[in-house]
């Protein structure tokens, strides 16, 4: 059973209020969602369909069009790890191979104990501090094995 | 050389609204209030600025094609920045916000606008959270909100995320996205300064050229034109990526050449090795050879070279690199971000990947590269969208310059299968 809290009840209402058109409001929404429960479950669907007076087949047939939406659970802490020209170039295929055998995931995946979910990813606009790769929020550029290393290691 | 986006770049605390008013921030928004709007937009055409995401579309005519007296309208500032080997617009969002609030400001003014949005791609939530406090402080300094500066608009602007699809940069699937749609393209016409946003007239720009209006508005428009060369006005923000020592967003005068950028701006060659090839304008341009580096960097040089300045992304690969196995990777990217509406992008992708793959892989032969062309020419201009003519362009450009690189990985094969 999924239920929005009032805090994202207050963050709707200001939200949908930007638009002219409720359905405006559906990929923030999932973001919402996403962003605290790390995926979005058909629960969730069916509830934000309903907030925005959409069907969940609806709802699913917009979710599945973007990338960054999971419909499973995902890790802690998200790894999209860049392979496309830039990064490729500058030595991406190697990294992302030892990032996966240091997690144990490789070529991708969440780790067992939920922690890490490794994702190769397209182009994610830091072509010149290349190669890199988002970990939630955060970009880290100009990686090297004891940059990675440093950086999943220094991770709570 | 002339810098009018990234001068203050580096100013410490460029971000907060104090700071950027002590740089000079927000004065053309009064300079615009006191002209008429469409006095406005006819500083903008002569100014000669164009479109700095990739098409290049004149900003001053496109705006002077909304439909006349439609209200409400729209503006959507596009800053999907998704196009590989291009980073120069989260630079100028994450460093200078209002500034892009403020050439926001002038062209709503220009065009009648009383909402706009601001649309990111989904992983630039960071750059999004900063936009939201620098929408607050403005409305707090009263340069957003209703009769800003006695001028009589009203003015909201918004932040919008989307969630990972190359495709939403194209504007359309843009306004598909903003909708809460799936982010495929439309049928056009009608174009969006007819029937755009919510079926209104919507003006779409790139982050870059909106935060050069403020410039043109305070420094005016002859200035501008005076910057650059015939067709091409103005600077350019290039991001130069791949095998350089530097790699850095640049501001360039436009016209410069393209060796200036890779050999002087950026450093040269890492390890002091040959340039091989570059791309001009990101991943849907055309690759060029090391013998064109001295091509001018401006719109209509890098079209007379045979490619295309696109979003101003420049990738530089040495001469260890395999011209088949980049094309491969950059084959991947738009197979995966096809939208899949049409066929011959859909279906045409996925096939070029796999012969490119094939090939890369030891398994390819002379009639794999001659289908790879007819598929180019299957694809070209037949695509619902432009995809479909980016994702030919690298494997095209690296047939016509690099065939060799092809027929040393068919050749390996050929020579396997006669000792086997």
């Amino acid at each position: 059973m999924f239920v929005f809290t009032s805090e994202d009840e207050n963050k709707i209402e200001k939200i949908v209020k930007k638009y002219p058109i409720k359905q405006s409001a559906l990929l923030p929404l999932l973001t919402l969602v996403q962003r605290r429960e790390g995926y979005i479950s058909p629960e969730a669907m069916q509830a934000i369909g309903k907030k925005l007076d959409l069907s969940p087949g609806y709802v699913q047939s917009v979710m599945s069009f973007y990338t960054m939406y999971h419909t499973e659970p995902t890790g802690k802490y998200i790894i999209l790890f860049c392979h496309n020209i830039s990064c490729q170039l500058n030595g991406a295929d190697n990294l992302f191979a030892y990032t996966g055998q240091k997690l144990g995931v490789s070529g991708g995946g969440t780790t067992e104990d939920k922690k890490f979910t490794l994702h190769k990813e397209e182009c994610l606009a830091a072509c010149c501090g290349a190669p890199m790769m988002r970990i939630n929020d955060t970009f880290h550029e100009n990686l090297t094995k004891e940059k990675i290393d440093q950086i999943l290691d220094s991770l709570p | 050389m002339t810098q009018i986006l990234f001068k203050n770049i580096d100013t410490k605390g460029l971000s907060s609204i104090g700071v950027y008013e002590k740089q000079g921030g927000y004065r053309s928004i009064k300079k615009a209030f006191d002209k008429k709007p469409e006095e406005i937009i006819e500083i903008v055409k002569a100014s000669g600025l164009r479109g700095r995401g990739g098409a290049g579309f004149p900003a001053g005519l496109k705006w002077s094609f909304l439909a006349k007296d439609v209200f409400p309208r729209y503006l959507a500032c596009n800053a999907d920045e998704s196009e590989p080997g291009t980073c120069k617009d989260r630079e100028l969002l994450e460093k200078t916000p209002h500034l892009l609030i403020e050439g926001i400001i002038v062209t709503c003014y220009a065009c009648r606008i009383n909402t706009g949005y601001i649309y990111y791609r989904g992983e630039f939530q960071h750059a999004s959270d900063l936009m939201d406090k620098a929408i607050e402080e403005a409305h707090a300094q009263g340069y957003l909100g209703k009769n800003i500066m006695g001028s009589g608009l009203d003015l909201e602007l918004h932040t919008h995320l989307g969630a990972g699809a190359y495709i939403c940069g194209e504007e359309s699937a843009l306004l598909n996205s903003l909708e809460g749609r799936r982010g495929e393209p439309r049928l056009k016409p009608p174009f969006p300064a007819v029937e755009g946003l919510y079926g209104k007239p919507t003006v779409i720009n790139n982050v870059e050229t909106l935060c050069v209006v403020p410039w043109i508005i305070n420094e005016g428009a002859e200035k501008h034109a005076a910057l650059g060369t015939e067709k091409s006005k103005g600077t350019k923000l290039v991001s130069v990526s791949g095998h350089v020592k530097k790699p850095g967003n640049y501001e360039i005068v436009m016209g410069t050449p393209t060796s200036e950028l890779i050999f002087n701006l950026a450093g040269g060659i890492r390890n002091d090795n040959k340039l091989k090839a570059f791309i001009p304008g990101g991943s849907s341009a055309n690759i060029l050879p090391a013998d064109k580096v001295d091509v001018r960097y401006d719109y209509e040089s890098i079209a007379e070279a045979g490619s295309m300045l696109g979003s101003g992304a420049l990738i530089v690969m040495d001469h260890t690199v395999n011209i088949v196995e980049a094309a491969l990777r950059m084959s991947y990217f738009y197979m995966h971000e096809s939208c899949g509406k049409c066929t011959p992008c859909r279906e045409g992708t996925r096939w070029m990947y796999q012969l490119l793959n094939d090939i890369q892989n030891g398994k390819g032969s002379s009639k794999q590269v001659e289908k790879l062309k007819d598929i180019c020419d299957n694809m070209s201009f037949k695509c619902f969208c432009a995809l479909g003519d980016a994702a030919v362009a690298p494997v095209a450009s690296s047939i016509m310059h690099f065939r060799s690189d092809y027929d040393e990985l068919i050749k390996n094969l050929e020579g396997d299968a006669v000792s086997a």
